[in-house]
């Protein structure tokens, strides 16, 4: 069993955790003046890495609040976990991050 | 003109979510070297918050509850004696109070007008005690959670999950737990405890 940690709870079971899809997609500043096109791209179109992915993610059975992550698609491998609303941080190293 | 028959008080006419599974928690105590027992704590009192740490409303409640506010995972202010407030995230609490004190009154009108949330929420969870020396040993049976003392002391609450539903766990005693699973799933819960606790009444296998 995979250990996520949790910005507020410490690292718990993935089983208490639910994916949020792609992070850092921003709401367009003017919906209205998109194409159909443009909408479309921006509701159902994300990433698809072979490798780090910058995620969110919900501790959906415990404390309920959402975060993000850089996971390795690859390998699984939880890199690096940050509050919602931060920077995506840089990568010092792409060694293993999973507890 | 005749005479309005009315009821007094709706408290007799209550009906706890493990009520009629009395019989069948009884009847799966274990005792001995590996006791273990299940009942329920019916008709306690359990306040949802909702507050930022930092801002008014915190503190105001902080002040109300009597016990303060826990401030990160794990923490409970207060204990099983008398008001507790168990830490669910890090704007929501949970004031619990077995003797089903009415607590609301006072929490509201200290939450004024300040950004927050008091919500009566007693009915939304059932509260079931776990007790004896092996009760520890039934939990881990489905329980994901770290139970050994190292890293769940005496005191310490954590919402997790048993069974497959999610619960509020907390440890009360060195081998009493109190599970806080939602209502609906009390009878599945029970069930579930009841299986797990029959193994511990045989002699263990080695
Ligand atoms: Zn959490």
């Amino acid at each position: 069993m995979m250990l996520i940690d949790c910005p507020n709870c410490g690292p718990r079971n993935e089983t208490e955790f639910k994916f949020g899809g792609q992070a850092h997609v921003a709401y367009p500043a003017d919906p209205h003046a998109l194409s159909d096109k443009e909408w479309a791209q921006f509701l159902f179109y994300r990433k698809n890495p072979k490798g780090i992915n910058a995620e969110r993610w919900v501790h959906a059975m415990g404390c309920r609040k959402w975060f993000n992550a850089l996971r390795d698609t690859v390998t699984y491998e939880f890199k690096a976990i940050y509050r919602a609303g931060e920077e995506r941080p840089a990568l010092q190293s792409t060694d293993g991050g999973t507890r | 003109m005749a005479k309005h028959s009315v009821i007094e008080s709706t408290t007799e006419l209550r009906r706890s979510p493990a009520a009629h599974l009395d019989q069948l928690m009884a009847a799966a105590t274990v005792t001995g070297q590996r006791a273990v027992a299940l009942r329920e704590i019916a008709f306690s009192t359990q306040i949802s918050l909702r507050a930022v740490p930092g801002s008014a409303g915190h503190q105001a409640l902080a002040q109300a509850t009597g016990v303060g506010l826990p401030q990160q995972v794990g923490q409970v202010s207060g204990d099983v004696s008398g008001t507790a407030v168990l830490w669910l995230g890090p704007d929501e609490f949970s004031v619990f109070n077995a003797a089903g004190e009415d607590l609301s009154p006072t929490l509201e009108a200290a939450l004024a007008e300040h950004e927050g949330q008091v919500t009566d929420l007693s009915a939304n969870r059932t509260v079931l005690e776990l007790t004896g020396q092996a009760a520890s040993l039934v939990l881990r049976k489905s329980c994901p959670a770290d139970l050994h003392p190292r890293s769940f002391a005496v005191n310490q609450a954590i919402t997790t999950t048993l069974a497959n539903v999610p619960i509020l766990l907390w440890r009360t005693t060195e081998n009493g737990w109190y599970l806080m699973p939602r209502a609906s799933f009390t009878e599945h819960v029970v069930h579930w405890l009841v299986d797990a606790m029959n193994e511990f009444a045989s002699e263990p296998v080695i």
